[in-house]
């Protein structure tokens, strides 16, 4: 159970970093009962944005629920500024627009894809820089670079993911460098396209490293692993 | 003023405070998690041995301030930025009167920057008016995350924030400081998105923004929208202090905005008192992309002239000696963005 529970959370991304929260260190305890499982989440500062934290905490809920005899799934969310308002909502069940009422106007799932082609956009950039790197290839006839062309590996695999967040396809012949709605780029395009891309990687890894940070600062006195308790008897 | 290696910076500081988040000023537990978050930020970036003790941290008063800037700081001139926080600090998180008063005790050395909050309508304005003529105001400090009763947040192109940025236009108030914080109504959009900006830069042409934490965690919408801008600054406050952690990190940052936005448009600050300016300055003089990261040329002596005073003595008429200009006039209005980028936002 406990590492379906893991496998579960992991599954679980930071939208504006694009990294599961078990790797950020954002769970801070499962415990594992006959009743359930619930789980305690934590983010590094109180003031993290509280719609990026009701997604996490949201997603977390939807993903403990299809961990088959989890049991009753209870997410919290610790130490934040609206850590009472989430929680209520997350035990209702009330969704988004439940949970803030007038604060919300129709769904989160815009900003959801706006931080979904930024990770693709990172993503992209970091095949093909990879690719300029380790081969002869010209930054010349990139706009024709098809995926077939990336060597395999996690880069490939991130970019692959990525995609398909964003409904892009991933056959062979699909074209590696896009714009942000997953059209080609013409060829003297490519250099700013690549550019920007570059910034884009730049400033999620940047917030990721000072997110984990500050995690690290606002947490000191407790270990930055997950605190497991199993006391569920064997059926 | 800096020296080292025969050179001399001229130095100004474009964003400090002086705030009271003392247990004494807190109106509800935001006022106590505003500044536990700041605490973090200064024990996580600063080196060791800057890390002040928490109760001084939460008030340290004007006295410590014009030593920390000036006595130690090789600070010339530095301006503050409040942030007001009525929701969360009885008496305000910056400390209106006390700054406005060492303002006046200092001359020419501070420069007081005030700030509006557009919620407020016309009783808003009112008080615009009349603070521009008593602080003799030449820029404002906006943070549009500030909550307002039920409110978490404002855009710089409402309505009424125009209405706003008209009457600066009016007052003479050239330097708008824009803080974008993590929440903003509905919280369906991005708090930290800066398209806003990028809508009244083109419609406010004769003002200036200057984009604090060059737009971080945002650093490439920030970077694109000055790109198109030229009236669009970057201030350093909150990325400088990576170049002790992170230099890695920082030369990126860094190498991005002499890039997109180039030399002129970069101010230096140390975010005075989440960092103190003193190691910042000696770091960043010293400071050289590494070797490693070959895809950005070496900075400049000039450049290091031009972001750590220069730059922001050009945006507030602030009189640099003559033995600490540059040959050229940084800052000019006529130049524009970064030729690198200006090439390749053409293609």
């Amino acid at each position: 159970m406990e590492t379906a529970v893991t496998a579960a959370l992991a599954t679980v991304v930071d939208p504006e970093l694009d990294e599961p929260i078990t790797d950020l260190g954002f769970v801070r305890s499962i415990r594992i009962d006959d009743v359930g499982v619930t789980v305690h989440l934590r983010l590094p500062t109180s003031f993290c944005a509280p719609n990026f934290a009701y997604l996490m905490a949201s997603d977390a809920q939807d993903a403990l629920r299809c961990v088959p005899d989890a049991g009753r799934v209870r997410v919290l969310l610790d130490d934040h500024h609206d850590s009472a308002k989430i929680n209520a909502g997350l035990a209702l069940n009330a969704g988004y627009r439940g949970t803030f009422g007038p604060e919300a106007e129709e769904s989160l799932d815009e900003l959801r894809r706006v931080f979904q082609r930024k990770a693709h956009t990172a993503a992209m950039e970091r095949c093909v820089m990879a690719l300029l790197r380790t081969t002869g290839r010209n930054v010349e006839d990139l706009y024709r670079l098809t995926l077939g062309e990336l060597p395999g590996g996690p880069h490939k695999e991130a970019l692959l993911r990525r995609r398909t967040d964003i409904g892009l396809g991933i056959r062979p012949d699909d074209l590696v460098v896009v714009d942000e709605d997953g059209q080609p780029v013409a060829s003297a395009a490519v250099p700013l396209r690549l550019r920007y891309a570059k910034a884009v990687r730049i400033s999620v890894e940047g917030n990721a490293h000072f997110c984990r940070g500050l995690l690290a600062t606002r947490y000191d006195d407790e270990p930055l692993s997950t605190h497991i308790t199993n006391t569920r008897r064997a059926s | 003023m800096y020296e080292k290696n025969g050179e001399k910076y001229f130095i100004v500081d474009a964003h400090i405070a002086l705030w009271d988040a003392r247990a004494s000023n807190q109106k509800n537990i935001h006022g106590k998690q505003f500044i536990d978050c700041f605490y973090d930020y200064h024990k996580n970036l600063s080196p060791e041995a800057e890390v002040w003790d928490y109760d001084t941290y939460t008030y340290y008063g004007g006295q410590r301030l014009l030593k920390d800037l000036f006595e130690d700081g090789y600070v010339d001139h530095a301006i503050f930025q409040p942030a007001i926080l009525g929701d969360f600090y009885k008496n305000g998180f910056g400390q209106t009167e006390e700054a406005f008063a060492l303002t006046q005790e200092n001359p020419g050395k501070l420069t007081y920057n005030h700030a509006f909050d557009p919620r407020f309508g016309e009783a808003g304005l009112e008080q615009l008016r009349k603070d521009a003529a008593r602080m003799n105001l030449q820029g404002v400090k906006l943070y549009t995350a500030e909550w307002h009763g039920d409110s978490r947040g404002w855009k710089l192109d409402d309505p009424w924030s125009r209405r706003y940025l008209e009457e600066c236009l009016e007052l003479g108030i050239k330097n708008i400081h824009v803080h974008k914080g993590p929440t903003i109504r509905p919280l369906d959009r991005d708090a930290f998105d800066v398209a806003d900006i990028d809508k009244v830069a083109s419609d406010y042409t004769e003002l200036n923004f200057i984009v604090e934490h060059v737009g971080l965690p945002r650093l490439e919408d920030f970077c694109w929208i000055a790109t198109q801008e030229s009236n669009v600054y970057g201030g350093l406050a909150v990325a400088m202090p990576f170049i002790h952690t992170r230099p890695g990190y920082f030369a990126q940052i860094i190498g991005e905005l002499l890039y997109w936005i180039g030399e002129d448009k970069i101010l230096f600050s140390s975010d005075y008192a989440i960092w103190t300016p003193k190691w910042l300055i000696e770091k960043f003089v010293d400071f050289q992309v590494p070797a490693d990261q070959t895809e950005y040329a070496p900075i400049t002596v000039e450049q290091k002239k031009k972001i750590l005073g220069l730059n922001a003595a050009s945006l507030y008429g602030i009189d640099v000696p003559e033995e600490l200009r540059l040959p050229t006039a940084a800052g000019d209005a006529g130049v524009e963005v970064a030729a690198g980028a200006k090439e390749a936002v053409a293609s």
